[in-house]
């Protein structure tokens, strides 16, 4: 053991994990990495983060990790079965490899997580935080403008986006972003609420600091467990609807590997060919499932008070 | 004779970061007295309450060599023994009734639930008995109170409806888990004015949790001070100032008296060979 | 002298006598008497119609928008590519296109308020008609798909709550997980595949058997436009069993996605009240664990139940539009998604507004139900 604690991980591990730390570096570092060990003693919670890992991973190396290319046609070798040669999940309708095409799909996949995680949340943030803070009419015309954004279901906003855009991927990734921001503003003014009495906001407003500070340096912060929890679960119910769309043909085109796209397409050979419809299938459902596993674990450790322990 | 006796209970939680050990070997006997037991929060005094009842559950660990309560074993004693037991021939009163009533349930309902289900009474008969119940505790409109929502009555309404609701079905054993902490101090006297008349004329016995020492002088024959798990010491009320623990005398003396000297109040230096005591 | 008697106690106010509360929150308690009761009511159903209004305004407003965002002219669209100057004017004033955006906005609150969501391109219909005619096929899948995932779902949860941590519960759990995991339509062509396709157990997309569709059509009158109900009321049983042989398996996959959901947040609101001091209060009484988990802590579990009850129907009505297309069941989803490939601006717009309009309609009922369920809020002015 104590070799163990000479050798440069002991110390490091020593170092962050010691009771008094000296800077305020230390000290964050330090926390994160106690959150890390809780958090990894979770196995569920270790396969939803591996899961998501393989998907960015996929979606970075899809040309070298693909054995084919996804849009290569191969009329010949079309509609083959799984574990057939040089095509473990089998062939599409065009001969098109399923493997490749969901590899590359992952791409698509993370490029519409992404964006909307970087939009939606932070757009929600800002309404909510400036809402909670300021209360008042402010706070009234913000929260009224959340609600009736709340009262529209997802998908059908989406599908009347999409009616009056024409179908396409980025109006996909505008409309799922449009109905995603309203729970992170409600979150954050719940918050927001919370914070904004406590005395420490009171004692930097009395050594001047403006409303700007205030709300992005120290409301914010506060707000930002709950939304990074919020943001994970949420990206497993993003996939979903993105694929959705593209089941519906109003996300990405053909021949584009959009995974709901290819369930689409793979309908028509459902009963004779299951595999064409069944394996993007089950590729949302594993990274949809990953999301989940994986916010669930987060907020077990980020937030114990609703742990679903 | 004994109501209750205790023998080496101790009663341990699994956490993360090893055994806790909330109970260590408490060991009294409880007559048809009025027993103190008085600490600081983590002493054990809740805990040692709840598992008298047979009220820590997994994966809560409670062993005692034997708690005899009336002659039954409670340690070897499986939940359906201890489940007649409860409410029949021991209760227990707890701290806020903002939390301890059912808030969704009106008050009658939550009073002659008990009586309905074991005695089979009828609704009448177990509405009459609820509102003799609410009559004891002093409630001047019982059938306003029977009627209301928990949320609608003050603290000290709602406290005696709970002791009203505990007494019902004329248990032996009683444990108040800090029944006055969450009043106000005038409220607080007339509950335990109430609860005082009670326990006297049935005869029962008492087991007062508080963390108030004073008032569990006056209140109690006797009092336990526990400290960390242990009972540290067992002493008659009227002879508190004669405790020798220097625990008990260093809470003594920490408590400002009126009339008394106005000097600075001496801060208690916790000596760690207590926790061996 | 006893501990308890002191000279000159503060004597308690005369509500304190009464044991009524004297908290802040409720000066005092609210005057039970009708003419009191009616006017709360009064005033909170004033307060619920207004939001009801500007919600729906605001729904509206979208809706217009989006309409306007459209890059196809619609006049062209009407007129044809050949239409002189003067058609294409005449037709624009028709239309109300030159009006001022307000006008436009207002004549189109109008219309809706009047239930004139203009003709389908498809049906040549009024809007309204079509979707009179689709929406009760989903209201059917919608409503048996919920009733089941409560039926199922709220006892699951229970029993999840009461053994944390054991087999049945990550059982459970997963169950649940995987359900709202899983793709909606994806779940509904599995479905298809194993037990239409591969065991023959259910009917297969459609809501109907063509020859029973012919019967139901010629024989059995129309109450509610739901085939099971209809056909039961008429006695026609063979239709019934037709039709339920069809709406297994949607509704089932429907059932499956809002079980998952009801049963984790029940979980999770029964873990919460099982460690409340109440549940502590109902065991020393003596109760039987069963009713001191089914009655007591479920009986508060419901409160909150009850809003995520109605929010997993108004996402039933949701995926029922992914549900439709996979099942070919002729309701909203499928009648939308339909226009949309047609660019039938009118009905998709439409059935939008009809969604949306269900959509706040149910989050009010589920405010309103919290609120008579929950007797503490009831008594909050």
């Amino acid at each position: 053991m104590s070799r163990f604690l000479r050798s440069p991980l002991g110390r490091l591990s020593a170092w962050l994990t010691a009771p008094d730390p000296t800077s305020r570096l230390q000290a964050r570092l330090g926390q994160a990495w106690l959150t890390w060990l809780r958090f990894s003693r979770n196995p569920l919670a270790m396969l939803g983060l591996g899961i998501i890992l393989a998907l960015v991973l996929m979606a970075l190396f899809a040309p070298l990790l693909a054995p084919h290319d996804p849009l290569e046609q191969d009329l010949a070798q079309r509609l083959l079965p799984p574990f057939s040669p040089g095509h473990w999940l089998g062939t599409d309708e065009f001969g098109r490899d399923i493997l490749s095409r969901i590899i590359h799909g992952a791409r698509i996949t993370l490029t519409i997580v992404a964006l909307v995680a970087v939009t939606a949340p932070v757009f929600g943030l800002l309404i909510g935080t400036v809402s909670g803070y300021f209360g008042g009419w402010v706070d009234t015309v913000l929260m009224r403008l959340t609600d009736i954004f709340l009262a529209f279901p997802r998908l059908i906003l989406a599908l009347a986006l999409v009616a009056a855009l024409g179908p396409g991927i980025e109006n996909a990734i505008l409309a799922i972003a449009l109905t995603a921001w309203p729970p992170y503003a409600r979150v954050a003014r719940a918050e927001t609420l919370t914070v904004r009495s406590a005395d420490y906001i009171a004692a930097i407003r009395l050594a001047g600091a403006s409303h700007g500070r205030i709300i992005l340096g120290h409301v914010t912060p506060m707000c930002l467990p709950s939304v990074i929890i919020r943001v994970t679960l949420d990206m497993a119910g993003v996939i979903l609807t993105a694929a959705g769309l593209g089941f519906l043909g109003l996300g990405a085109q053909p021949p584009l590997p959009e995974w709901g796209l290819m369930i689409s397409s793979g309908r028509k050979f459902l009963f004779d060919q299951w595999w064409v419809a069944t394996m993007p299938g089950l590729a949302i459902f594993i990274v949809s499932l990953g999301f989940n596993l994986l916010g669930d674990g987060l907020r077990d450790v980020l937030d114990p008070r609703s742990a679903s322990r | 004779m004994s109501l209750l006796e205790v023998d080496d209970l101790e009663v341990r939680f699994p956490t993360e970061t090893g055994m806790v050990e909330a109970v260590r070997g408490v060991s009294f006997r409880l007559g048809r007295e009025r027993l103190g037991v008085v600490g600081e929060s983590g002493s054990g005094k809740t805990i040692t309450g709840r598992a008298i009842l047979g009220l820590v559950r997994p994966p809560g660990q409670v062993r005692a060599r034997r708690m005899l309560f009336d002659g039954i074993d409670l340690a070897r004693l499986d939940e359906h023994g201890m489940r007649r037991l409860r409410g029949q021939r021991m209760a227990m009163i707890m701290q806020d009734p903002k939390y301890s009533l059912n808030p969704v349930m009106r008050v009658g309902r939550q009073l002659t639930e008990g009586l309905r289900l074991r005695e089979r009474m009828s609704r009448s008969e177990a509405r009459k008995r609820a509102l003799e119940a609410l009559e004891a505790v002093k409630i001047r409109d019982p059938e306003r109170v029977y009627d209301a929502y928990p949320h609608e009555l003050s603290g000290g309404m709602g406290q005696r409806v709970m002791i009203a609701m505990m007494l019902i079905p004329g248990p032996d054993l009683l444990i108040a888990d800090e029944p006055t902490s969450a009043l106000d101090v005038t409220v607080q006297a007339e509950v335990l004015k109430i609860l005082d008349a009670l326990v006297r004329e049935r005869g029962m016995g008492l087991i007062f949790i508080s963390h108030d020492l004073k008032l569990v002088s006056r209140f109690c024959d006797r009092v336990l001070v526990m400290y960390r798990g242990r009972v540290v010491e067992e002493i008659a009320a009227d002879r508190l100032d004669q405790a020798r623990h220097p625990y008990t005398r260093g809470l003594l003396e920490c408590l400002p008296r009126i009339g008394g000297p106005r000097g600075h109040l001496p801060v208690l230096t916790r000596d760690p060979a207590w926790e061996e005591a | 002298m006893g501990p308890f008697e002191r000279r000159g106690t503060r004597p308690a106010s005369a509500k304190e006598e009464a044991g009524l509360s004297s908290n802040t929150t409720t000066t005092t308690l609210p005057p039970d008497d009708i003419s009191h009761r009616l006017w709360r009511l009064a005033r909170d159903a004033l307060r619920l119609l207004v939001m009801l209004a500007t919600t729906f305004l605001g729904l509206l407003a979208i809706t217009f928008f989006i309409g306007r965002v459209v890059p196809i002219d619609p006049v062209l669209a009407i007129v044809g590519e050949r239409a002189t100057q003067e058609q294409y004017e005449a037709a624009r004033h028709a239309l109300g296109l030159d009006r001022p955006l307000i006008v436009q906005f207002l004549i189109y609150v109008k219309d809706a308020a009047t239930g004139n969501f203009g003709t389908s391109l498809l049906t040549a219909k009024p809007v309204l008609d079509d979707i009179g005619r689709v929406f009760p096929a989903t209201l059917e899948l919608a409503t048996i798909a919920t009733v089941l995932g409560v039926l199922l779902g709220v006892p699951a949860g229970v029993i999840a709550a009461t053994r944390p941590g054991t087999l049945v519960d990550q059982i459970i759990r997963i169950v649940g997980l995987m359900g709202y995991s899983m793709p909606v339509f994806w779940l509904g062509l599995m479905g298809l595949l194993i037990f239409y396709g591969e065991l023959g157990w259910v009917g297969g997309p459609g809501r109907l058997d063509t020859f029973q569709e012919m019967m139901f059509e010629s024989e059995v009158p129309r109450h509610t436009g739901m085939i099971l109900i209809d056909s039961a009321l008429a006695g026609a049983w063979d239709i019934f069993r037709n039709a339920l042989s069809h709406i297994v398996l949607p509704a089932g996959v429907l059932a499956y996605y809002s079980m998952a959901y009801i049963s984790r947040m029940t979980r999770s609101f029964m873990m919460n009240e099982l460690s409340q001091e109440y549940v502590t209060t109902a065991r020393v009484k003596g109760l039987p664990e069963w009713r001191v988990v089914w009655v007591h802590a479920l009986g508060n579990t419901l409160v909150p139940l009850v809003t995520v009850i109605a929010l997993s129907y108004a996402n039933l009505l949701e995926g029922s539009v992914l549900t439709e297309t996979v099942f070919a069941w002729p309701g909203l989803g499928l009648y939308i998604t339909n226009a949309l490939m047609s660019a039938d601006m009118a009905a998709v717009m439409g059935g939008t507004i009809i969604v949306g309009a269900a959509f706040i309609l149910l989050n009010m009922a589920s405010d309103i139900l919290y609120r008579l369920i929950d007797p503490r809020a009831r008594a909050a002015a």
